[in-house]
């Protein structure tokens, strides 16, 4: 032992490793890999730099250094010496904001469409956090007391001392998120009933099932909006003639429900034989069987797909437009005609909030659904 | 200790049988009795608006203007069938283009996304993301209103290359006119190409008998392209084109696209290919790894891998989802409405419905048209379907 301290030239202590070549590692390793590995690879890199150069750079220039962000009317929004070429009129949104997100609901009643939100938030919250306490709860909020809550709030109730606000006079994203969430909520239930009906083993269950599944996705979402607007009140005594955004949420919820029982029907498929076998040796009864032990196994490997029929259904709103409802993109096409806002920009300005409003809502879903899939999967592999 | 409680099996199968009847009898009960209170109080509402059911209008005088008409149409000699007619051909020529083009611009972008360079698949991944999540009718409102309304009027029209010209009224490109003997030119590419398909079957059987492989590429392209083009010399060039000229508020001559059919096709084409980008890579993805290196293990080369290998199989995961976007592409045509291009929907649930009030039949006939030709495009695409399908032992 004595001996070998002395021989100070050992080491004592292994060498620190050399970093690798720079060219081997970090950032230009990555490069040589990634960008430049090919004559052809680095044409493409370079096209594509071209191509970045060619439209960031406007594109910046339009929406954020050149656009106007405060004004009063038309005029700041226009070419002058100061601004020779001005970009985005983010005065005419700021303007408008309140008429795109409540339409024309009554002033002193927007505090109603502001809880109508906070609660629904609270319900997708409940629902979609898998980790949440009591989700059987969070269920019945959101597929019952929701839906009650949210009538008295936005039509109101003279018993409760809430002003009755026609549908009339309801607009933008809160007619688009009351769209989309009638349409879910009225979707998921029918939609579990079409899918059990389609796989019965009852003859003339089936084909209705098939027949409505298969005629819903077979026409365009427009041609059904048409038959709830036009041909619904035509089937009902006169009497009983139903309001427009009511028509157009019958067309929607239909629509939706057809797509929604093809998700469904291709949960339950996922769903092994062996747990129907095992829930039958237990003696579970077919409908127990199906409430307690298949169905809640195929709602949630299905759950992504779920969430992408919402958020189809989110985009489809949109059409709502066209049989005459005030949905947030018809308030942006009524707003952007304002003569008091007509500059070359107004329209592009209100289309690239539009559809800021729309990726932020729709992206943010689709992440959602990535990230339960992924879930899932990790669920599967152990 | 659990009680057993024992039933004799064959009446409880009886029972069942009986309550299956019953629940079947009850289900055909409820929807007739549906269907009938609707039909009386359509009956009766329609009466009260003096409305005479049937298709009674089909052959009256339309007496409204359509912008685009493939075929013969005046407003007023022409008939409602006939508008449903033109509406129908508008719907069928928007959603065959846009197929055409969604699917090349789809699988490019697709291709794109599963490239080694990151910037491309980037860049891929970036326009698939943004164009998936924002409304098709929004992107479509944006084309139409915001970039085809912004082109310069008719006095400082757009020169495009090739002769045509663009501007606000729409797209104007040159006209092809055929002289006498342009027919020998047709029957000379006809023949090429049966002959190719010939020349292409022969030698794949001569592979399969004697493995040798032959070149056909090279006479295929002499017979397809080199013979016509002879005979388009020797036949005195018979093909001119009439080039779009300038007037003073409108241009004459040349082939008209209208900025609604523009818009509608660039919109439904954007939207589509990014949907169809994503079929195409799952679809690639889909092919196991292994499957290229075995590929290459028996000595293929990499061009001849994707050919014989990866693209067969890919397909046959593809051909499915591919058919549905088909679909969704020719329902989103009916977007058309919302700007005014003269489509099925714009036409006949339009027009024809606001001038006879004729809700149920216009309504119904609309459906069962978008019904039909779901069902034709997916027979067409289960029949290609099959025909690609790879050939398992």
């Amino acid at each position: 032992m004595a001996a070998m301290t002395e021989k100070s030239y050992l080491r004592t202590a292994p060498a620190e490793h050399l970093p690798p070549p720079l060219e081997q590692a970090g950032l230009l390793r990555w490069a040589r890999e990634n960008l430049f590995s090919s004559p052809g690879n680095i044409v493409l890199t370079l096209v594509c730099i071209f191509f970045i150069g060619w439209t960031v750079p406007p594109l910046l220039r339009f929406f954020v250094f050149d656009a106007v962000w405060s004004g009063s009317d038309r005029e700041a929004c226009l070419a002058s010496p100061q601004l020779p070429e001005p970009g985005a009129c983010w005065a005419f949104v700021r303007v408008w904001y309140s008429y795109f997100i409540y339409g024309f609901y009554p002033i002193v009643e927007r505090w109603r469409v502001d809880i109508f939100f906070a609660a629904l938030a609270v319900g997708i919250g409940w629902l979609a956090w898998l980790s949440a306490p009591r989700r059987d709860i969070g269920a019945v909020y959101f597929f019952i007391v929701l839906p009650i809550l949210s009538y008295v709030l936005l039509s109101g109730a003279p018993l409760l001392g809430l002003a009755v606000v026609p549908t009339a006079q309801w607009g933008g994203i809160l007619v688009t998120i009351v769209v989309a969430t009638v349409g879910i909520v009225v979707s998921l239930p029918l939609g579990i009933l079409l899918a059990l009906g389609r796989r019965s083993d009852i003859p003339v269950v089936k084909f209705f099932a098939v027949t409505f599944i298969e005629f819903v996705r077979g026409v365009p979402l427009i041609t059904v909006l048409f038959m709830a607007s036009v041909m619904l009140p035509l089937f009902v005594p006169e009497r009983l003639s139903p309001d427009k955004l009511l028509r157009a949420l019958v067309g929607v919820a239909l629509f939706a429900s057809a797509y929604m029982a093809e998700v469904v029907r291709g949960g339950l498929t996922a769903v092994p034989r062996g747990q129907y076998e095992a829930a039958q040796a237990l003696g579970l009864p077919h409908w127990r069987m199906m409430a307690f032990v298949i169905m809640p196994q195929a709602l949630r490997v299905t759950l992504p797909n779920i969430v992408n029929i919402f958020i189809s259904l989110f985009k489809d709103t949109t059409l709502v437009f066209i049989v005459g409802i005030f949905d947030f993109l018809r308030t942006i096409e009524a707003a952007r005609a304002d003569p008091h806002w007509a500059t070359p920009v107004t329209s592009v300005t209100g289309y690239a909030f539009a559809a800021l409003f729309y990726f932020i809502c729709c992206y943010g879903m689709s992440r959602y659904a990535r990230g339960v899939e992924t879930r899932l999967a990790r669920a599967h592999l152990r | 200790m659990p009680q057993f409680v024992q039933s004799s099996p064959p009446s409880s199968h009886t029972a069942r049988r009986t309550r299956y009847i019953a629940l079947q009898f009850a289900v055909v009960v409820i929807v007739v009795a549906l269907a009938y209170a609707a039909i009386h109080n359509a009956a009766q509402n329609l009466a009260n608006a003096h409305i005479t059911s049937g298709f009674g209008f089909w052959n009256n005088t339309a007496g409204f203007d359509i912008s685009q008409t493939l075929i013969g149409y005046s407003a007023s000699t022409s008939t409602f069938g006939r508008a449903f007619l033109v509406g129908l051909l508008n719907t069928l020529l928007v959603g065959a283009l846009g197929i055409v083009l969604a699917t090349v611009l789809g699988f490019a972008i697709g291709i794109a996304r599963l490239s080694r360079n990151w910037l491309l698949a980037r860049l891929a991944g970036g326009y698939v993301e943004l164009i998936r999540n924002v409304p098709l009718l929004l992107q479509l409102l944006f084309w139409y209103n915001s970039v085809l309304k912004a082109l310069p009027l008719v006095r400082g029209s757009l020169a495009i290359p090739g002769g045509g010209l663009l501007n606000i009224r729409g797209l104007f490109l040159p006209r092809p006119q055929f002289a006498d003997g342009f027919e020998y030119v047709v029957i000379a590419l006809g023949f090429g190409i049966v002959a190719s398909v010939g020349l292409r079957v022969w030698a794949r059987r001569r592979q399969d008998r004697t493995g040798e492989p032959v070149r056909v590429f090279w006479m295929a392209f002499g017979l397809v392209v080199v013979v016509p083009a002879v005979v388009f010399m020797v036949s005195g060039a018979p093909l001119s084109f009439s080039f779009p000229k300038m007037g003073r508020f409108n241009v004459m001559g040349g082939v008209e696209i209208l900025p609604e059919l523009a818009a509608l096709l660039l919109a439904l084409t954007v939207y589509t290919a990014a949907f169809i980008a994503e079929t195409v890579r799952a679809g690639v993805l889909a092919v196991s790894h292994g499957q290229t290196e075995a590929a290459q293990a028996l000595g293929l080369r990499s061009g001849t891998t994707l050919r014989l290998v990866i693209v067969p199989q890919a397909m046959r995961v593809i051909i499915p989802p591919l058919t549905s976007q088909y679909l969704n592409l020719i329902k989103n045509s009916s977007l058309a409405v919302a700007i005014g291009y003269p489509d099925l929907v714009e036409v006949f649930t339009g027009s024809v419905l606001n001038l006879t009030g004729q809700a149920v039949e216009v309504v119904t006939v609309t459906m069962a048209v978008y019904l039909c030709i779901s069902l034709f495009t997916s027979l067409l695409m289960n029949a290609y379907g099959y025909a690609v399908a790879v050939e398992e032992r």
